[in-house]
């Protein structure tokens, strides 16, 4: 029992650790930012790279996530003879949730590992070392830019995949089903709200999600041991972390947005 | 002439009383080490006698935990980061492995430094890029990417970059290790060039004899975290000490052990010592 305590007490203390830590670099990182931004050559670079790059895997996902809410709510609101009702469910199922979620998820294993890798491969060779030594300090370098990318690249990829997902949806709903694309367009026109639906649950969701991905796969990455074994593992630990923070915070933010609470 | 003699004002370096110490072993015990101006100084010592750790320290990638170190008359603990950067722009760093950026061609990397602390137009720094690299033989290599350089050709273009700044002191960690002859002598005969053309100091950490005696004018040899000796390449050729004997003949007996502290080997053979 005293050894299961331990133990508990450990993780608890690591977890509180690591909080702490990633704490201190985001301040680092947002003090950095402004300067960073003067700089928009290179941040252009990594939105490229980052966002632009991942810009093919999610309007695919976009596309059959789109198709298989459609499909999912035809055959549950046909039984009803509610089909008209089909454009509402798929834009605020989207909308408020899985465009959010699953946007974040996938920039997470898309992007999010590519950072974590490259910056911890940087390590491992030497090269942030070298740019210490000729005087570049690599967090304002090579960690700002990367991470105000992926801040960026991400509530720019939601709405994509939103909008994909959508037409997805209208695809099966409209052209596959029947259903009439008056009243798909006409019902999601009346039922989805800009305020809600879109500026709470899109902008904002993926705005922090975006930030807390790019800041846990830019720190795994300057944090990593530089050996193989190390970047591998950090890289692990990005897509593990950054899942669990993007899940932990869509329970958070839509509690406090739309519940108060 | 001791290196200690001269005036504190020719010594660009200036290491006292240096401890510093990885988990429970002590790398450097009181070390004492003054690095001339305008010369090239060979740190030099068996492996794993913290040769690396010592040009870290220096340059402050590695801070002591006690003694002194003074560069440049700046006590290098003490420093902001600001400050140390700005300390920085006055040093090259070539690293064992060139540390070269792989994203970037030859002609990027060296102008890297160039780009990030000089506001010269893009013309200039091309002209300055191309006088590097004609300095180390690969003007012709500007558009190659790290990965098509060979070892050697590799630290040459680190070494071009090292010098982009034109910095007055400049540091080598074990710039002969894995050379071809060719490259090799090269290298030699580059660290003795830019020395005395740009006026650098050059401090070189290796373990390399034959080069570094053939480049050097002072060598400094360590070894269980102290200075064993100190002398021009003729004074430790002809050093009594059975030990400096053993390094710089490269003999198998004397009193440096081959072998890591280890138990006894028939005992480990025959399963009675644990690995």
């Amino acid at each position: 029992m005293r050894f299961l305590l331990r133990e508990i007490y450990y993780i608890v203390l690591d977890f509180l650790q690591g909080m702490g830590a990633s704490c201190l670099f985001l301040f680092r990182l947002l003090r950095y930012t402004p300067t960073a931004l003067l700089r928009w050559r290179i941040v252009w670079q990594q939105i490229y790279s980052v966002g632009a790059m991942s810009l093919v895997l999610i309007m695919v996902s976009g596309l059959f996530v789109g198709m298989v809410m459609a499909l999912e709510s035809y055959h549950v609101l046909v039984k009803f003879a509610a089909t008209a009702a089909l454009g509402t469910g798929v834009a605020l199922s989207i909308l408020r949730e899985l465009g959010p979620v699953v946007t974040a998820l996938l920039f997470a294993g898309r992007a999010g590992t590519a950072l974590t890798s490259e910056i911890g491969l940087m390590r491992a060779t030497e090269q942030l070392a070298g740019m210490e030594m000729m005087a570049v300090d690599p967090v304002r370098r090579i960690v700002v830019p990367r991470f105000i990318a992926g801040a960026v690249s991400v509530p720019l990829l939601t709405m994509i995949f939103c909008a994909i997902a959508i037409l997805g949806g209208y695809y099966v709903g409209v052209d596959l089903m029947g259903v009439d694309q008056g009243a798909f367009w006409s019902q999601m026109r009346v039922n989805v709200d800009l305020v809600d639906d879109i500026l709470k649950s899109v902008v904002i969701k993926s705005i922090v999600f975006g930030s807390a991905i790019s800041l846990i796969a830019v720190y795994e990455g300057y944090y990593s041991l530089p050996t193989a074994e190390g970047v591998s593992r950090a890289t692990t630990r990005t897509v593990v972390n950054s899942s669990l923070a993007v899940l932990a915070l869509d329970y958070l933010l839509t509690a406090l947005l739309f519940h108060g609470a | 002439m001791a290196i200690h003699d001269l005036k504190p004002n020719d010594n660009v370096v200036e290491i006292t009383g240096l401890k510093y110490r990885v988990g429970n072993k002590a790398i450097f015990d009181r070390l004492n080490i003054s690095i001339p101006r305008g010369k090239i100084t060979a740190i030099m010592g068996p492996s794993g006698t913290g040769k690396t750790t010592l040009l870290r320290v220096m340059t402050g990638q590695v801070l002591a935990d006690r003694g002194r170190v003074l560069v440049e008359g700046k006590n290098i603990a003490r420093l902001s980061t600001d400050e140390l950067y700005g300390l920085r722009k006055q040093m090259g760093f070539l690293f064992q492995n060139g540390a070269l950026f792989t994203d970037y061609t030859v002609y990027e990397n060296v102008a890297f430094p160039l780009r990030e602390h000089t506001k010269l137009p893009e013309n200039l720094i091309r002209h300055v890029v191309l006088m590097k690299l004609q300095a180390v033989g690969l003007r012709g290599a500007a558009n190659l990417m790290p990965a098509e350089l060979s070892g050697g050709m590799a630290r040459r273009v680190a070494l071009a970059r090292a010098i982009a700044l034109d910095p007055k002191i400049i540091f080598y960690d074990e710039p002969f290790t894995g050379l071809d002859p060719i490259s090799m002598g090269v290298i030699v005969r580059l660290i003795r060039v830019l020395n005395d053309s740009l006026g650098l100091t050059s401090i070189i950490v290796s373990h390399d004899v034959e080069e570094v005696s053939s480049v050097s004018d002072h060598s400094y040899l360590i070894s269980d975290g102290k200075v064993v000796a100190y002398g021009t390449p003729e004074e430790l050729e002809h050093n009594k000490s059975a030990w400096v004997r053993q390094f710089m003949k490269g003999l198998a007996d004397g009193p440096v052990p081959f072998h890591y502290p280890a138990p006894d080997y028939a005992g480990q053979l025959l399963g009675e010592e644990q690995i």
